[in-house]
């Protein structure tokens, strides 16, 4: 076997193993992130139902919480993304005063969704709505059609961000319900965070469910529910 | 001089001077355009005055006037072509060139403020159906694809044959377009200042006098820059024909705003839009209803003013009008706050139950005006370049 042969083995084994060596642990990452691979499933309908009787006035913990959760700064210029906030209401009549959260209501018909050009704007089959961020174009037009205010507009780049939460500039973002924890078990960061257990999440399609055995029990009214919207977030109290 | 009958070669010089000046300023302010969406780009739209109760700002204003106008403006082709009038026929290639113009303007500023113009791509293969976005991007491109087969059966005599057909296409095209233009606002089920089946018809009017009064600027400066008079024949009836539009978009404005006011749900929006809220009832009376309406129709209507300088001033004020009408609508209409609890008392960090404050920057400004730069020069380069100059037969047959 002539010299050149040798090096010529050399060379590929040698190719071979530094190409293993590449290509592995992107394998390796790629089952990881394949693990998770089954869809959002039609049975489940993700809600919330927000008892007004148990949401304190002046409490923030839930803003608080959802801002750390989801890397937003918490500052509230009107350029700054709010993807929850406080509401502090007072009935003109009889000058009842009431406070509660308000967010992104993950419509079952969504006009967001509905007037989104590029489809960026998603309901998943579990009833979530959200934004995909590779394909927001940033027209703003979802904004323009949601009756609840609850989309902001990235107005600057961003640092420092979530991981498990990407943000970008020029796009749409709200209230995802805390997908990325709901996707492995846990639940979003405000109802978690509540010191008075006044958001209750869960599917409202399980029956057995606490949201599900509350909704039949309780009295709760969907915001705007004259829009026929079905938010999957009730209000109790109001 | 350059108004002397015949034209001499000092007079030629000079405009051929002007004519670079103009392409140098339109080119200016492109240019200062762009220069305004590449601090945004790289900024964000935190340098603009749109927030995220504002959402659609000035960009919007000038886009929408101009797209509008664009539809409009081919009235006077669909009036020649479809109805087979002398006059208009001889002034359709100048309409189109005019429509294309204006929709390009508009096109490129609706692009520009986009989040993430670097999209552009995803919005041209991603259409969502139920989305009058969607529909508009295919409304708007066809719009611009069809004028340009429109004039190339004017401007080439073996398509002749087939103007009628391209003209009755563009008659079609364009009320589909504004349609889907009034849709835009028509279909925001939530917000008191839309979500009007009126708002579509409103626009198409408003299209007629825009549209109108910007082609006859536009042919006033033609006539002037060739020295020419028009006829005053002709330009008696293109008088009247732009006095009846104003006073139809203005009954639809009316309409739009009284039945509003007849809902009493709706009278605080109407209140705050037309008497309290400030710049907006100014803008509206003063501007829309006053310089853009009345004025413009005293100088259109009232005996022993005949000059065209004068119907100009009046095609002038009528696009001034415009504006401020589409900015009330626009930002007033968002300004005014989404009613979430009624009966309710409303406050919060995220300005809910308030009125919503917005300044525009310069730098929203100077994309608006770069598309109507854009408009500017594609008018003037063809003009100057192809014959556009209306050519009107000696005895007027209708």
């Amino acid at each position: 076997m002539s010299d050149m042969d040798m090096d010529r083995r050399n060379f590929l084994k040698t190719s071979v193993g530094a190409a293993a060596v590449a290509i592995a642990p992107g394998m390796m990452l790629y089952s990881v992130a394949q693990a998770k691979s089954e869809g959002a499933s039609s049975k489940v309908r993700w809600g919330m139902l927000i008892d007004t009787n148990q949401c304190k006035p002046g409490c923030n913990d839930c803003v608080t919480a959802c801002n750390r959760e989801n890397g937003l700064s918490g500052e509230t210029k009107s350029t700054d993304s709010q993807w929850i906030r406080k509401i502090d209401i007072k009935d003109i009549s009889t000058g009842r005063e009431i406070s509660l959260p308000m967010m992104c209501q993950h419509c079952e018909n969504p006009p967001c969704v509905d007037v989104c050009p590029t489809n960026a704007s998603m309901k998943r089959a579990d009833g979530i709505v959200l934004v995909d961020k590779h394909r927001c174009i940033g027209c703003r037009y979802c904004m323009m059609a949601c009756p609840y205010k609850a989309r902001s507009f990235v107005h600057e780049p961003q640092t420092g961000q979530n991981p498990d939460v990407p943000r970008g500039k020029g796009t749409v973002e709200s209230c995802t319900l805390c997908v990325h924890r709901i996707d492995v078990g846990g639940k979003p960061a405000c109802s978690e965070a509540c010191p008075n257990k006044a958001i209750v999440f869960g599917d409202l399609n399980d029956e057995n469910s606490e949201i599900a055995q509350k909704v039949r029990s309780v009295a709760s009214v969907q915001v705007r529910a004259d829009l026929r919207l079905n938010p999957g977030v009730r209000y109790q109290g109001i | 001089m350059i108004m002397s009958s015949t034209p001499t070669l000092e007079s030629l010089h000079f405009k051929n001077r002007l004519y670079w000046l103009l392409l140098a300023i339109g080119g200016l302010v492109v240019a200062a355009g762009m220069y305004a969406v590449h601090l945004m780009e790289h900024h964000g739209h935190i340098i603009t005055g749109m927030n995220n109760q504002i959402v659609w700002g000035m960009p919007h204003v000038f886009a929408i006037f101009l797209i509008v106008a664009a539809s409009g403006v081919l009235n006077v082709a669909s009036i020649g072509s479809v109805f087979g009038k002398a006059i208009y026929k001889a002034r359709a290639p100048l309409a189109s060139l005019l429509s294309i113009a204006m929709l390009v303007g508009g096109l490129t500023v609706l692009m520009l403020d986009l989040g993430r113009p670097d999209r552009i791509i995803v919005a041209a293969t991603n259409y969502n159906l139920t989305s009058v976005f969607a529909w508009n991007v295919l409304l708007y491109s066809g719009m611009v694809g069809l004028v340009v087969v429109y004039l190339w059966t004017m401007m080439e005599r073996r398509m002749n044959p087939y103007n009628k057909a391209a003209g009755i296409g563009v008659f079609v095209w364009r009320f589909v377009l504004t349609t889907g233009t009034g849709l835009i606002f028509a279909f925001l089920t939530a917000r008191q200042a839309y979500g009007s089946a009126l708002l579509p018809p409103m626009f198409i009017v408003l299209s007629f006098a825009w549209g109108m009064a910007v082609f006859h600027l536009v042919q006033t400066s033609i006539y002037m820059w060739n020295e020419k008079v028009i006829d005053s024949a002709i330009l008696q009836r293109k008088k009247h024909l732009l006095g009846v539009f104003v006073l139809g978009s203005l009954y639809m404005v009316a309409t739009y705003h009284l039945t509003n006011a007849y809902f009493s749900q709706q009278q605080g929006f109407e209140r705050f839009i037309l008497m309290d809220g400030g710049i907006y009832p100014s803008l509206f009376w003063w501007g829309y209803v006053l310089l853009g309406n009345i004025v413009p129709l005293a100088l259109l209507y009232t005996p022993g003013i005949r000059r065209d300088r004068w119907a100009a001033l009046a095609a002038l004020l009528i696009i001034l009008g415009g504006f401020a009408l589409l900015y009330v609508f626009i930002i007033g209409g968002q300004a005014w706050p989404l009613n979430l609890f009624p009966g309710y008392e409303v406050t919060s960090t995220f300005a809910d139950g308030q009125i919503a404050a917005y300044s525009p920057s310069i730098y929203e400004m100077l994309l608006g005006l770069g598309g109507l730069a854009i408009a500017f020069l594609i008018t003037t380069v063809s003009v100057r370049v192809l014959n556009f100059m209306p050519q009107d037969k000696p005895y007027i047959a209708d």
